[in-house]
């Protein structure tokens, strides 16, 4: 690679515009220009060195902070869009996507699912913009990061005339007692924290250079992060599943390998009361009506004994007992279980009694558990009832044929087969809740339905999600980034002897105005004069 | 307690209204002009007003904070006075390092809105549901809303910014844009001011409808209704019956309310123009004579780069630990959820297009105004409009 030697000595890389050294014009078109460009001190980078193969052209496309804002923007419009209407994970179940957007939001709401809007964050093209983001801000950040770093380091204290005059915040002054003034300015600028380095009489005054590094440190976080926000595609570091667990139920823990067990003892719903709650929420209850303070699960957590046998019901010794609720979640391993949802008086079980039609005599009681009905109920004395067909979720179909739409016993149905001594060859009769057909014609028995039981059910979230730790990271790293760039601004001041004279040029990457009135008081009283800012006079 | 609460914030409303006098008789005031160093007798009692208000107002959330039993940012009129307090604070530490009279003059009287916005909702102190029930609700929040504070004082330093650098003489493009700003805020006055009138009447009206879900409910208004609930039944004819119907995915009542606030800003805004027979733009542009531009300017830009990093904690990080404790994921596409990025890459956008592109001045006045809309519109839209888990309840 072809190389730059300065006049000063200094070899730069190709493609440097200003020394790294000694801040001399390098490249002739930058010479007619009153003020350099100085954002990256005129550093070689890469984006604007090369521009001749694919490769150079994907470097200078990502590398351009014009196309990272475009990048930027589009996300937010994009992430804008997307709550127009609510995503597909936030509508009701009851309805299927295709139905619920336009039933509910009319043309536009049909035309958002045709689009595929409704679940935005999830499309493929959200994610190339994300992940464009993310080469982005690598590739701008490699193309900054080092020349800057090394035209700051390589940076000598007597820069060259070119240099200074071409400085935004320049001027040159005739001093009498210039050593006076120098040993005053020294003094002000250390009491402004300044780190100052001398070289044949010249000054270089810095502060905050550090800071520069921000941007970098912060682009490195989000990147961290986006790469820890990727990892839950990674088999085994995310999961997210749903567990229902009845009162009185003892499951076992998905994705736990069946290690794990929890049993639901209780699930305990609790409202704020006018009266023996804090007496400040009286009104508030009595305009907006219940609301909800607790919802608890009372669990235990059982983990399967070692010595349980390959086959045979597992052993579970106990691991705790744990009253778990919104906020306060239980963790065992890299797992959490949350208190997500519950369903309050499920029906479980139900009573009949076999009854004669006639004589109204009850024959027997039955108890059926709709989670796993027997086959037979024997009444004794030559009594006895026959499960033919159970529909824990019963409806009709549209050929009239009796169905269930799931296993939960929302809607339960029999069809029963009923033996007495009466009648050995039994008698069937079809009982749903608050019908009964008999569809072999009139029998002398029948079910009588004698009452339910119910219990609540608990919802538990059962979650793993170990990208948590590099996200953390990242956030972690990006805050130190933005909060090192965004409190500090990296500043200098250059004093230079030229014939007798004094050249004072000052450059700072932000907040120009705090430079400004920061060495209007240094200067103040040496005799020097205050630089102007030569961007103010080329627009009068 | 809850009394004295109150009464802690009505006085800070009327300090901050006396605040507002006495930065404008600083900025009024001849004397002093010609030094150039140092804020006048004015400026100095009007910044002691303001922390006077500023602290009676930390008051009163101290008091209903006790009352309540948790942080009061848990409801609308609770996290929009607190923004209101926040964006004081704000401001008073901005005033310490630049010394801007103009900035209290034009910073007061948005927190008076924002307060008197507020007290238009539902003020009962509210219990808490289980997922609030948490320390985060109170770090979380404060930190947002001190975040957004902060980066409000951008948009109050842009407005200035514009006030003084727009030309107001010749029609453009600029000066309608910063008018139609200025409307909005008359706007919100509108609201606070109708609703006020109607409230005091005690004026009410209802009406039986059948919702979205073919749901049967009643519907009270409380401002004559001028657009009535898809197929409502008027309960209430002695009251004013509406002239149209909103179709049935619209929300009838808010619909309402919108209307209402805008007849009433249109109102006070001709009434202006009357009285002035000046855009308002131009009428204040006097009070932003002695201003120094690039010092507004680095103003608006020292509140982003304060307020981001500020902002990023509180709005994103800590609300990504919570999220994850509460609903066991840190992040799900909440609307509001959403809308603390868009904030967020809107900011991040400013910050790149000033530093990088050199957005100065005009631009990047115009960029603080626009994050302070989208503020906005995520306290107000999102949290009234686009329902989701983070939606106070509330009308
Ligand atoms: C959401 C994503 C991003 C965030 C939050 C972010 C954040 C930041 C912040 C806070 C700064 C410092 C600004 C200042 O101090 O005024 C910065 C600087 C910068 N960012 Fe980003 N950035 C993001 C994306 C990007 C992208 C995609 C690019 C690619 C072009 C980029 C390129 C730069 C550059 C070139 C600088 C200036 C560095 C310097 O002058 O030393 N950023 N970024």
């Amino acid at each position: 690679m072809k190389q730059v030697k300065c006049e000063c000595g200094h070899v730069n890389p190709h493609g440097t515009v200003l020394c790294e050294s000694c801040g001399r014009v390098l490249v002739e078109e930058e010479k007619s220009k009153k003020v350099v460009d100085m954002r990256y001190e005129g550093s070689a980078r890469r984006s604007q060195t090369y521009n001749k193969t694919i490769i150079d052209k994907i470097w200078n496309f990502f590398s351009s902070v014009k196309v990272g804002v475009t990048l930027i923007i589009i996300t937010l419009a994009a992430s804008a869009i997307g709550t127009i209407f609510p995503q597909e994970m936030y509508i009701p179940t009851t309805e299927p996507a295709s139905i619920y957007y336009e039933s509910q939001y009319g043309f536009l709401g049909k035309l958002y699912y045709v689009l595929g809007l409704h679940n935005l964050y999830s499309s493929w093209w959200y994610l190339v913009l994300i992940a464009s983001i993310g080469i982005s801000l690598v590739i701008c950040s490699l193309d900054r990061v080092i020349p800057l770093y090394r035209a700051l380091k390589n940076q000598k204290v007597s820069r060259h005339e070119g240099f200074l005059k071409r400085q935004r915040l320049f001027g040159i002054s005739k001093v009498d007692e210039l050593d006076h003034s120098y040993e005053l300015v020294k003094e002000k600028l250390e009491s402004k924290r300044y780190k100052i380095r001398e070289e044949n009489g010249d000054i270089l005054a810095e502060k905050g250079r550090f800071s520069r590094w921000g941007p970098y440190i912060n682009h490195i976080g989000l990147i961290i992060f986006l790469i820890g926000g990727m990892m839950r595609f990674v088999p085994g570091m995310y999961v997210d599943e749903l567990l229902w667990v009845r009162e009185g139920e003892t499951a076992v823990i998905p994705e736990t390998n069946g290690e794990y067990y929890l049993e639901n003892h209780k699930f305990v719903l609790e409202v704020y009361d006018k009266d023996s709650d804090n007496e400040a929420f009286a009104n508030a209850i009595e305009n907006n009506g219940m609301v909800a303070k607790n919802f608890q699960t009372d669990t235990t957590l059982y983990k399967k004994s070692a010595e349980t046998v390959a086959g045979e019901e597992p052993i579970l010794d106990k691991v705790e007992d744990y009253e778990l609720r919104v906020n306060e979640p239980l963790k065992f391993e890299q797992f959490a279980l949350y208190q997500q949802s519950y369903k309050l008086d499920e029906l479980n079980q139900m009573h009949f009694a076999l009854t004669n039609k006639e004589t109204n005599e009850a024959l027997g009681d039955l108890t059926i558990d709709l989670y796993n009905p027997q086959d037979e109920y024997d009444l004794g004395e030559g009594y006895k009832v026959e499960v033919l067909s159970y529909f824990p979720d019963f409806e009709f179909d549209e050929n009239s044929e009796p169905v269930t739409k799931s296993r939960i016993p929302n809607n339960p149905a029999f069809v029963f087969k009923m033996f007495t001594p009466e009648k050995p060859d039994g008698e069937v009769s079809f009982v749903a809740i608050k019908q009964t057909i008999e569809p072999f014609g009139d029998n002398d028995f029948k079910m009588t339905f004698k009452g339910v039981e119910t219990k609540n059910v608990s919802a538990i979230t059962v979650r793993k999600d170990l990208t948590l730790g590099i996200l953390a990271v990242g956030g972690f790293i990006f805050m130190i980034g933005v909060i090192q760039g965004a409190y500090w601004n990296h500043r200098r001041i250059w004093l230079r002897r030229v014939d007798g004279e004094v050249w004072v040029a000052g450059h700072t990457n932000k907040n120009w105005h705090g430079l400004k009135r920061e060495i209007t008081g240094i200067l103040q009283g040496t005799g020097i004069e205050e630089p102007k800012d030569q961007l103010d006079e080329k627009e009068k | 307690m809850v009394s004295l609460s109150g009464n802690l914030l009505f006085i800070a409303f009327l300090l901050y209204l006396i605040g507002t006098v006495f930065f404008a008789g600083s900025i009024k005031d001849k004397r002093g002009r010609e030094k150039e160093h140092g804020p006048n007798k004015w400026a100095k009692i009007g910044v002691g007003i303001t922390i006077a208000g500023f602290l009676s107002q930390v008051s009163y959330f101290i008091t209903r904070w006790i009352a309540a039993g948790h942080a009061p940012v848990s409801n609308l009129f609770e996290f929009t006075t607190f923004f209101g307090m926040c964006l004081v604070g704000a401001f008073i530490v901005i005033y310490f390092i630049y010394k801007l009279a103009a900035l209290g003059l034009f910073t007061l009287p948005v927190a008076m809105l924002l307060i008197a916005y507020a007290a238009m909702f539902p003020r009962d102190i509210s219990p808490l549901v289980p997922s609030l029930q948490s320390n985060w609700l109170h770090i979380h929040v404060t930190t947002a809303a001190l975040g957004q504070a902060i980066l409000a004082i951008s948009f109050i330093a842009g407005l200035i910014y514009l006030i003084k650098a727009v030309d107001h003489s010749k029609k453009n493009k600029e000066a309608f844009w910063l008018e139609a700003v200025l409307f909005g805020l008359v706007c919100t006055l509108g609201f606070v001011v109708i609703s006020t009138v109607f409230s005091a009447a005690g004026y009410k009206s209802d009406f039986n409808w059948i919702d979205n879900n073919n749901v049967e409910s009643v519907q009270e208004f409380h401002l004559p209704a001028l657009v009535g609930p898809h197929e409502g039944e008027h309960l209430t004819p002695d009251k004013f019956s509406p002239l149209v119907e909103t179709p049935a995915i619209i929300d009838a009542k808010k619909l309402n309310t919108v209307i209402w606030s805008l007849i009433t800003g249109t109102v006070l805004y001709l009434l202006f123009r009357l009285l002035f027979r000046k855009r308002i733009a131009e009428s204040l542009q006097s009070l932003t004579k002695r201003v120094n531009l690039d010092l507004v300017d680095e103003i608006g830009y020292r509140s982003v780069l304060i307020g981001f990093p500020i902002f990023t904690l509180g709005a994103l990080i800590f609300a990504m630990i919570w999220a994850q404790i509460a609903w066991s994921r840190f992040w799900g596409w909440d609307p509001k959820e959403v809308w603390a990025l868009i904030t967020w890459l809107f900011y991040a956008a400013y910050l790149h297009l000033r530093l990088s592109k050199g957005w100065h001045g005009n631009k990047s006045a115009w960029l603080g105004v626009i994050g302070f809309i989208i503020i906005m519109f995520n306290l107000i839209v999102v949290n009234l409009v686009i329902a989701g888990l983070h939606s106070y309840a509330g009308s």
